[in-house]
């Protein structure tokens, strides 16, 4: 018989379980690693279902992700042309050359102004006609129709409201005819690239609820098919703790994946980008480069979908977990 | 060690599961807890495991009044009964070993001093051969001794089975008890719900008779 293999034993044999602060601590320390390796391993052996889950975190990720990348470029872009807005003056006929020489001067001395480059109408005849192509139209006219013209171009650290304002001071100089400032579709852009971020901003959070969401329905199945194992694993004294710890690791695990796969769609679509890009910079004459997520940015997404799988886990598990108990 | 002082148990759909029930169970005994299905029996474990709470009257486990045990102590208090049921509740995408080692990883004990216990708690039930099987290869009453080996490994004072030869032949069944009176026989206070009356008249130990809620006979020594 079984039972007769027993020795008789001292009565501490049937003391509780040690207690001390210390052993505690370790203890959790080794669940954790436990239920990290443990949650890493089941994540792992299912690739199939793992794979969708990532893709469709990667996804709504890279997408906000990606368009406001997109976004940081262009922006790039239009701030190399934001910052000299150059003021044109056309100034009236009556000033001469001379005079109108003196005036450049006196406007590159003015506070505000970086620099003030004088054309003379005969100059700008010149260059319009080697420039053009209306070389035989211009030869016919009989008298020169430019003006006078004088470039103004603001310290660059005026931002939009004192280079408007200074327009206007310009404007105000009775020799000037006009005073032309071509902002106008800066701030256009610059309103639509407003617009754009706040759309960005929109899409993101409802994507990012739509993870989270999504990494909770895939944690509550988790637990729906390991609902034998919690009940047993509640009814030998696991706390709620123990119980819940690798269900958030399978979260985690989740959203690192999916925040490293978008991570990796945003920078394939930066490659794709990056060549039929440089080629269009080289067309217009521009050193531009296409600004991709960087190291930094990488880690951010891997670390944001972590915090989003660690939050849909959470959700999930404090939902229905606590309702498995041994009946 | 437990004591039931005029427990009630009445279920929300109005039926009574215990009526004023009084049990005394001393340090160390092994009581049989018998009746028909329905008397009581699983009730009364419930109780202890804090699966429940009694209507009415006081639970009292090793000086420790249930009541006083809040949500969050249940876990600590579960950790200190051993536990065996009819249908074993093992889990079947593990080996035996890491069935039986559940409660050691539970309270935190290390890799070696894990091993060694269950090994150990393998070895008293006859299974140390069987520690990397699958319980799903082993027979019944091999899976009922699995289940034991779970239930004493973290050395719980008490120890709790709820119809552990429920599907067993008598051969098994009374294989089964001996090995309860052998963990009694080193101190562990046991109580076994069984309505198996041939098998336990058989064992000389006191018997606690429940029918349709309410105490028959052997509340005390």
């Amino acid at each position: 018989m079984i039972g007769r293999r027993e020795t008789p034993r001292r009565k501490e044999s049937a003391r509780p379980s040690r207690a001390g602060v210390l052993n505690r601590f370790s203890a959790w320390i080794q669940h954790h690693r436990l239920s990290a390796a443990d949650s890493l391993v089941r994540v792992l052996d299912n690739p199939g279902s793992s794979l969708m889950t990532w893709l469709v975190i990667g996804i709504a990720l890279a997408l906000p992700v990606g368009l406001n990348v997109a976004l940081d470029n262009v922006s790039q872009v239009s701030a190399r042309w934001d910052s000299p807005a150059q003021i044109s003056l056309f100034l009236q006929d009556g000033v001469s050359s001379d005079r109108a020489q003196e005036l450049g001067a006196d406007m590159a001395a003015q506070k505000d102004v970086a620099e003030a480059r004088f054309i003379s109408r005969e100059e700008a005849l010149e260059e319009f006609r080697s420039l053009s192509g209306f070389a035989d139209v211009l030869a016919n006219l009989q008298e020169n129709p430019l003006p006078n013209v004088i470039l103004v171009t603001p310290l660059p650290t005026l931002d939009e409201t004192a280079v408007l304002l200074l327009r206007t001071e310009l404007q105000d100089n009775p020799e000037v005819a006009e005073a032309v400032l071509d902002m106008e579709w800066l701030q256009r852009l610059n309103t639509l690239m407003e617009l754009s971020r706040r759309i960005v901003l929109a899409v993101g959070g409802m994507l990012v609820i739509g993870v989270l969401l999504i990494l909770g329905n895939t944690i509550r199945l988790a637990i729906e098919s390991r609902r034998d194992e919690i009940v047993i694993v509640k009814l030998v004294g696991g706390s709620n703790g123990f119980v819940r710890r690798p269900f958030l690791y399978t979260g985690l695990w989740y959203g690192v994946g999916g925040g490293a796969l978008a991570a990796i769609l945003v920078s394939t679509a930066l490659w794709f980008l990056e060549e039929p890009i440089g080629q269009l910079a080289l067309l217009y004459e521009s050193a531009f480069h296409l600004s991709g997520l960087g190291l930094m940015g990488a880690l951010n997404l891997v670390i944001l979908g972590g915090l989003l799988g660690l939050g849909g886990a959470w959700l999930a598990v404090a939902r229905h977990l606590v309702h498995i108990e041994p009946q | 060690m437990i004591t039931f002082d005029r427990v009630s148990k009445r279920y929300k759909e109005g039926h009574d599961a215990l009526r004023e029930i009084s049990i005394h169970i001393e340090r160390e005994e092994l009581v049989f807890l018998t009746g028909h299905s329905g008397a009581g029996k699983s009730t009364l474990l419930r109780l202890l495991m804090l699966m429940d709470r009694p209507t009415r009257g006081q639970v009292t486990v090793d000086g420790q009044n249930l009541a006083k045990i809040r949500p969050r102590a249940i876990p600590a208090h579960r950790r200190n009964i051993g536990v065996v049921f009819q249908n074993h509740q093992l889990l079947f995408d593990r080996t035996v070993f890491d069935n039986v080692a559940l409660p050691l990883v539970i309270a935190g004990y290390d890799h070696r001093e894990t091993g060694r216990r269950v090994r150990a708690a393998l070895d008293k039930v006859g299974l140390l051969s069987r520690e990397h099987a699958q319980p799903i290869t082993l027979s019944g009453g091999e899976q009922q001794r699995v289940g034991i080996a779970r239930a004493v490994v973290g050395k719980p004072k008490i120890l709790l089975a709820d119809e552990p030869t429920g599907n067993l032949d008598p051969a098994l069944s009374a294989e089964i008890m001996n090995l309860f009176e052998a963990f009694n026989q080193v101190g562990v206070t046991v109580l076994i719900a069984s309505h198996d009356l041939a098998l336990i008249s058989r064992l000389q130990h006191r018997i606690v008779t429940l029918r349709d809620g309410c105490l028959v006979s052997g509340g005390s020594q």
